[in-house]
């Protein structure tokens, strides 16, 4: 059964299409990753899933239902969440601090409930405190809790800000090149991770440069290039396709 | 952990009676009236460490709410609607008892808004404007949005120095007293001076204990998020926009509260108090104060509004601030009295400690 599917989702900057009829199925509790040289409308494919950014064509299947394009903050009550290329914690916030703002869909305590601190409120803000903290827990960085979340080293930065997007208790996490910046014992640690969270129930779309990981970790892969849709399939499928080798190595041999 | 979310405010309303104490012993009561006005120009400095320093969001025209909260306030309890009564809605508000009669200094019938419907009005009216304003220009960011905001506080400032309903350059005078409840009245008369003084500080402690709850919680989690990371934080599944006009409009209302009550206890408000250089001090004050640190933020207004009030400033009065904002700007931007900033130094105590010996 498919989670999430695209339906020849397309957007043009300018006169470059990005992303060019694009359609693919994310089965649910499955790895899928996108590959694809640079520029090849990867990063922009994650953003109109997300609603960060609008497409000129083509719908989004999320959970059985359409997603209305744009509204990114609304895709997280739905069942959606995502990590940054470029890390993206909050400073002058701890570890803790930031995941607890990764489980806000989960409570809903407004500015008056806030300002009043009405004992309901405080009971709610001990249940994200826990969910939290699960979400550290199952990445094993529950001990990082109390650190300053910026002055982390990078893997664990990175680990703090999965939790994040994992505290919304998603169904389907997108992960925007998870390895880039890690060094390689820190990239098989990360592999570790998410195969954890897959095993926790959660679907992971990721976005991957790193060819160990990506074929290492992923059920399925989908590889793009210059906006469209290329091959798609098994790791091992992939890795044999005369047009993928191509894309990838063609150009330079010419 | 109850414990030590109410010890400072348990310290700071010590302080508070122990001033009041040792100024009456001294029979300097007179300093009580600077410290009431003084801890009224703190509320909307509260607000605004919330949004600045929080929340991220600059605003460079909060004079602009306080000054609509003590003129509205102002406006409807003295505005005489005696020759009006017998239209509709004078007669209606009469009914519902919102209004008050009396005489007028030359002995005529008056006929005005009692305080407590001016004040709510007041504050919902402040309420009002932040949110119009608010929802297309918290769009903006950085200059933009501090720019947008200058020009509200520019509007309003020139608004209430041309209008002759307001008095224009002089302001309204004669504001009445505003008997809050039974034995107690905002009134700048020196018998109440001490329950004046009880009374401003009481809302200040108020205010730290309802902002204090809001910081620790869901939302002020969120509002450090957006100044952190807003794509982060909206990909965290909160509504940016929202919660930054929610802030805007409590803000808002704050410095209107301040407003209302200061313009009562004076007796009046002229068109200084909306003045551009009055935003940039409440600027001055949150970014001395360390930006987001509510308590910094209220020892500097303090220092400082009290300073300014006794005059030692002498005529280099908005110049103080300027320089202030000047060196903040230049030599620590991101705010003087920072958390980190006295952590770090406390490190450094007993590290040197040690030190010495070995």
């Amino acid at each position: 059964m498919s989670l999430l599917s695209l339906h020849n989702l397309s957007k043009s900057f300018g006169g470059l299409r990005a992303v060019d009829g694009v359609g693919f199925d994310v089965a649910a509790g499955s790895i899928k990753a996108i590959i694809g040289p640079n520029g090849a409308g990867k990063t922009t494919l994650f953003n109109l899933i997300f609603g960060s950014s609008i497409p000129d064509g083509g719908s989004v299947t999320f959970a059985g239902a359409t997603l209305a394009p744009g509204r990114p903050h609304k895709k997280v009550a739905l069942g959606m969440a995502r990590t940054f290329q470029q890390i993206r914690l909050f400073p002058h916030m701890t570890a803790l601090e930031n995941v607890m703002v990764g489980a806000h869909t989960r409570g809903k305590a407004g500015f008056l409930a806030s300002l009043l601190s009405l004992p309901r409120t405080r009971r709610e803000d001990h249940f994200l405190r826990d969910q939290a903290l699960a979400a550290m827990r199952l990445l094993g960085i529950e001990g990082l809790a109390a650190s300053q979340a910026t002055e982390l080293a990078y893997g664990a930065q990175r680990a703090v800000e999965l939790a994040r997007a994992l505290a919304s208790k998603p169904k389907l996490v997108l992960l925007d090149e998870p390895a880039a910046g890690l060094n390689m014992r820190e990239t098989v640690e990360l592999g570790k991770l998410v195969r954890r969270v897959r095993e926790s129930g959660v679907t992971v779309l990721l976005v991957e440069h790193d060819m160990a990981l990506v074929m290492g970790i992923s059920d399925e892969v989908v590889v793009l290039c210059q906006g469209q849709k290329i091959a798609e399939g098994e790791p091992l499928a992939i890795q044999k396709n005369p047009e993928v080798v191509r894309a990838y190595l063609g150009d330079e041999d010419a | 952990m109850t414990g030590s979310r109410f010890f400072p405010l348990a310290v700071l309303a010590a302080a508070v009676v122990l001033v009041q104490a040792v100024a009456s012993l001294a029979d300097r009561n007179q300093y009580l009236t600077q410290l009431t006005m003084a801890g009224y120009y703190s509320l909307p400095i509260l607000g605004l460490t919330l949004l600045m320093g929080y929340a991220g969001q600059v605003s460079i025209g909060h004079a602009g709410f306080f000054a609509i909260g003590g003129y509205v306030s102002g406006f409807l309890t003295t505005y005489n609607l005696a020759e009006r009564a017998n239209e509709g809605w004078v007669r209606a508000a009469g009914g519902l008892g919102l209004l008050v009669a009396g005489q007028d200094v030359f002995g005529s019938p008056s006929l005005v808004v009692r305080p407590w419907p001016a004040c709510i009005a007041a504050l919902l009216m402040a309420a009002l404007v932040a949110y119009v304003i608010g929802k297309p220009v918290l769009r903006l960011k950085g200059h933009l949005l501090a720019m947008a905001t200058l020009g509200f506080g520019t509007i309003v400032y020139r608004w209430v120095l041309g209008s002759s309903l307001l008095g224009a350059a002089d302001g309204i005078s004669d504001i009445p007293a505003f008997p809050l409840v039974p034995g107690l009245v905002v009134s700048g008369r020196s018998a109440v001076r001490v329950s004046n003084y009880y009374l401003a500080w009481g809302l200040v402690l108020f205010t730290l204990l309802l902002l204090g709850n809001l910081v620790r919680s869901r939302v002020g989690r969120a509002l450090r998020a957006i100044h952190g990371a807003e794509d982060a934080a909206t990909a965290s599944g909160i509504d940016t926009q929202d919660a930054k006009l929610r802030m805007f409009v409590l803000s808002a209302i704050l410095a209107a509260l301040g407003g209302v009550f200061l313009t009562h206890y004076n007796g009046g408000i002229g068109p200084s108090e909306a003045s551009i250089m009055k935003s940039v001090r409440m600027v001055a004050i949150v970014a001395i104060g360390g930006m987001a640190n509510l308590w910094g933020a209220l020892a500097m207004g303090v220092l400082l509004n009290f300073l300014s009030l006794r005059g030692s400033f002498g005529v280099y009065d908005d110049a103080v601030f300027g320089v202030i904002l000047l060196g903040i700007m230049l030599f620590a931007p991101q705010g003087l009295l920072r958390p980190e900033l006295l952590r770090r130094l406390l490190r450094l105590l007993p590290r040197g400690a040690k030190g010495e010996p070995t």
